[in-house]
């Protein structure tokens, strides 16, 4: 463990220390951003009645849409000359929302990945490859730098180029494989089509460490299956400070939250109200410790729950669940919740079907349409039409059962579903066009 | 003996057959006799080439979904009746067709059809008990 004393403290003196940080850093934005200061004066709230972790509660929240009005330094707590780094998201709608960080926030990201990376069984022993973009999102040097801090040797080689990232694993010996879960895939898929003399048994990789977008449970098995590797899923949103918010530990079940440095809540998205803990909702979080761009109550849209299990790793850390979808992404198909994590699971489900999937969302007259594209590859291709029909047909009824709503399924030929090695686009919603 | 089918995947729109096609062409593959079976959404062709297992290697590097099957090529009199019997002698003996197409060029004055079976090997034995003459790969696809 990286940190013990912090992954190992009793609930109640977390809780302890967690109160002490809020009254600093709702201070900090309150007494140093103009935005917090006239919405908290306008909601009647003033940092010096947060006496307790209840009193959280009666904070206004901070949403996507804020960070946009404030664009681009709007709502930094501190003055440039002390600001060293900005990162930058673009959503996937609407403009960008920009985050800023002093050294201390630097050192605090790097500190969160370090410990992310030990929990998954990393060590200064390991060679690290980070193929998440560098640049704007916070993907790559966010894990750049807690592998270093961490102390294993770090190979910067960013996103993309399939066949350099292939030998590089060969050459330097890669263990440690940092990516988006979808780029994982597409590596396997190159493997299998295109380097039929590869052999991933040949390389050191051991451990995968996927982020950056909702992967499944399913997509998880088929990785680790075809990568042979260990996968585990790293959390984080650039708002909040990038990846290392939270992450697995061994058991692969559920992501510890690093609680000295964000404070959690889980709330009902139509109401706002707070929810107990196990109940599934939006997770909010509070920045504790930052310094650039504290984020007091800010709205992720992500929908999970929050849970107590006496971790077998040892962690005391509170967990959530491996994010389920956003609620933005969420469609609502005749009156039926979709999320496009599900539309996944069903299609891994199915043996052979790939991830690569896109959903069409359209209007025919007043009802919803729903279409899935599915890719067919050689391992679900037949010369008979009989066989090819089935197949529609067993994915048609899964999502039936599963989903509750009756899909087109389209077989398409591959590479027809755009690709990205980032974040792919899995829905189409012309509903809205 | 038996024949050996190139089947490919095909989306039903406009130029996807053709790209296949090229494919084949660029590399001098030779195509003896294709049949397309369709859905609203995509079509199988199914084809008989001079060698199916580059035609195969091409098709893949070029990310095009494909496979190779064992076929049945039999040689029929070109005589009214002549495929009633053979589906007959089929029939009779529980051999269950997917699919058949004809050969375009007549063999010596026999027509020749492709027949795609669940199990190859125990149509080809009835149909040789029963005295039909099956044509062999070389005999389609000629020396390599
Ligand atoms: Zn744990």
């Amino acid at each position: 463990m990286y940190s013990k004393d912090i992954e190992t403290m009793p609930e109640k003196k977390m809780k302890e220390l967690q109160l002490e940080r809020l009254k600093w850093s709702v201070k900090h934005a309150y007494n140093n951003v103009p935005f917090y200061k006239k919405k908290y004066d306008e909601a009647g709230f003033h940092p010096e009645q947060l006496k307790s972790l209840d009193d959280m509660r009666r904070i206004p929240f901070l949403k996507k849409q804020d960070m946009r009005d404030n664009y681009p330094y709007g709502l930094f707590a501190v003055p440039l000359n002390k600001v060293v780094r900005v990162h930058a998201s673009s959503g996937t709608t609407g403009n960008a929302t920009v985050v800023g960080y002093t050294k201390n926030d630097v050192e605090v990201f790097a500190e969160v990945v370090a410990r992310s990376l030990s929990a998954y069984g990393v060590t200064e022993n390991d060679v690290v490859q980070v193929a998440y973009g560098y640049g704007l999102f916070t993907g790559g040097l966010g894990l750049h730098y807690g592998s270093e801090k961490l102390g294993a040797l770090t190979v910067p080689i960013s996103g993309g180029n399939t066949p350099r990232q292939l030998m590089l694993f060969k050459d330097f010996g890669t263990t440690v494989f940092c990516a988006t879960p979808s780029y994982a895939l597409n590596i396997a898929d190159y493997i299998e089509k295109n380097m039929s003399d590869y052999k991933i048994e040949d390389t050191k990789l051991r451990i995968g460490v996927f982020g950056a977008e909702p992967w499944t449970e399913a997509m998880r098995t088929e990785i680790e299956k075809r990568l042979k590797i260990d996968a585990y899923d790293i959390y984080g949103l650039s708002e909040v400070i990038g990846p290392g918010v939270s992450c697995e530990c061994s058991e692969k079940s559920g992501l510890h939250v690093f609680e000295d440095h964000f404070y959690v809540e889980i709330i009902n998205p139509e109401t706002g109200e707070v929810l107990p803990e196990g109940e599934k909702g939006e997770i909010v979080y509070t920045s504790l410790t930052k310094e650039a761009f504290p984020g007091i109550r800010y709205r992720s849209r992500d929908i999970t729950r929050l849970y107590h299990d006496s971790c077998k790793c040892g962690r005391t850390l509170v967990k959530m669940d491996k994010v389920s979808g956003r609620s933005d992404d969420m469609l609502i198909i005749r009156g039926v919740n979709v999320f496009p994590s599900q539309v996944e699971s069903v299609l891994m489900e199915i043996e052979g079907t790939e991830p690569h999937y896109q959903i069409i969302v359209d209007r025919k007259g007043s009802l919803d349409d729903i279409e899935v594209m599915v890719e067919v590859n050689e391992r679900i291709f037949s010369d008979e039409i009989k066989v090819m029909n089935e197949l529609s047909k067993k994915i048609n009824d899964k999502f039936r059962s599963v989903l509750g709503i009756n899909a087109k399924v389209t077989l398409s030929e591959p590479g027809s579903i755009p690709r990205s090695e980032g974040k792919a686009v899995r829905v189409v919603d012309k509903r809205k066009q | 003996m038996n024949v050996t089918q190139l089947s490919a995947f095909v989306a039903n729109k406009p130029g996807h057959l053709q790209r296949v096609l090229k494919v084949l062409a660029d590399e001098s593959i030779n195509i003896i006799t294709l049949t397309i079976a369709e859905t609203s959404d995509f079509g199988i062709l199914r084809m008989i080439v001079n060698d199916p297992d580059k035609g195969h290697k091409v098709l893949r590097e070029n990310n095009i979904t494909c496979s190779i099957t064992d076929v049945l090529a039999l040689e029929i009199d070109d005589t009214p009746g002549s495929l009633y019997n053979a589906l007959d002698v089929f029939a009779h003996m529980n051999l269950n067709i997917e699919y058949m197409y004809a050969f375009t060029e007549k063999r010596e004055g026999k027509a020749v059809m492709i027949f795609r079976f669940e199990d190859v090997e125990a149509a080809k034995n009835a149909l040789v008990g029963k005295g039909y003459n099956i044509v062999r790969k070389i005999d389609i696809i000629g020396e390599k």
